[in-house]
């Protein structure tokens, strides 16, 4: 029961986490605009929130007992935060190439940093729905 | 909290591009400039951006700062103008300016104002987002 209701938001807080990750590497490319020889970074967000959610969604669906599932719970919580693997990074193909090697496209990075942005926020709404969905589920019991 | 680094990495960007701007002002400022006694006269100065790791998870480096490494002194040979009453001029009545490019100034000057911004746009949107996540479950 426990697990089933945590997983929504199991499931949003990576997604949140990744989209942290994402805006933080986006943040350095468009501080390194203007260094010589710097790569773009960025990673595939769906395959990296795939990986990330693999491990942790499937233990507790399988687990049977309460008291196994409860353990993954508490190892998994454990392991979040630290244990968590960390995305590959890719390298930008560059439309034009620059003189000095640097292959940021400002364009692109600004796009994809509003993009980003947004997308996190949309994800901070889902885990305030789900949170609002929970307390009102256990609200109406008590007071009515 | 992944987050609260990008507010390092575009401050390492902003206190970046804010010296280059800084060392603009001081090349448009010596443009006039003459030669000393010497003989030489100002040269004008370009920063030169490196990348550098701000803290690393695992074993890969992880947040892309940038830093000054050197300030390098451009080193053609200054504009001569033929005046022979400048109370600089030498034997032959030539005096030596500085060798700052106007324009380039203006146009360095430009892309770092611009670099400059994009990276504080960086930091207030990163800080509206954490502001919204310090709200998480609250309404």
């Amino acid at each position: 029961m426990i697990p089933r209701i945590t997983d929504a938001l199991e499931f949003q807080s990576q997604a949140l986490v990744l989209r942290a990750e994402r805006q933080r590497v986006i943040a350095g490319n468009i501080a390194n605009a203007d260094t010589p020889g710097y790569k773009a970074r960025d990673f595939n967000f769906a395959s990296a929130l795939r990986n990330a959610t693999a491990s942790t969604g499937s233990a507790s669906t399988s687990g049977a007992g309460l008291g196994q599932s409860l353990g993954v719970g508490i190892a998994r919580n454990v392991l979040t935060p630290g244990g968590r693997e960390q995305p590959a990074l890719n390298y930008a193909q560059p439309h034009q190439t620059q003189l000095d090697n640097n292959t940021v496209d400002m364009d692109r990075e600004r796009g994809a940093f509003v993009d980003n942005a947004v997308k996190y926020e949309a994800t901070l709404r889902f885990i305030n729905g789900s949170v609002r969905t929970l307390q009102d589920a256990m609200k109406s019991a008590n007071q009515s | 909290m992944s987050m609260f680094r990008i507010f390092d990495v575009a401050g390492s960007a902003v206190s970046a591009q804010s010296q280059r701007l800084n060392v603009v002002a001081s090349n448009l400022a010596n443009a006039d400039t003459v030669a000393g006694p010497d003989g030489s006269a100002y040269k004008a100065r370009q920063v030169v951006f490196q990348t550098t790791a701000l803290g690393t998870v695992g074993q890969r480096e992880a947040t892309a700062g940038v830093k000054v490494t050197t300030i390098s002194e451009d080193n053609t040979p200054g504009r001569r103008v033929h005046d022979p009453k400048h109370p600089s001029a030498d034997a032959e009545g030539y005096v030596t300016y500085s060798n700052v490019n106007a324009v380039e100034e203006m146009v360095n000057m430009m892309s770092a104002s611009r670099s400059y911004q994009n990276n504080i746009e960086v930091m207030s949107t990163a800080r509206s987002l954490l502001l919204k996540t310090l709200q998480i479950g609250q309404n």
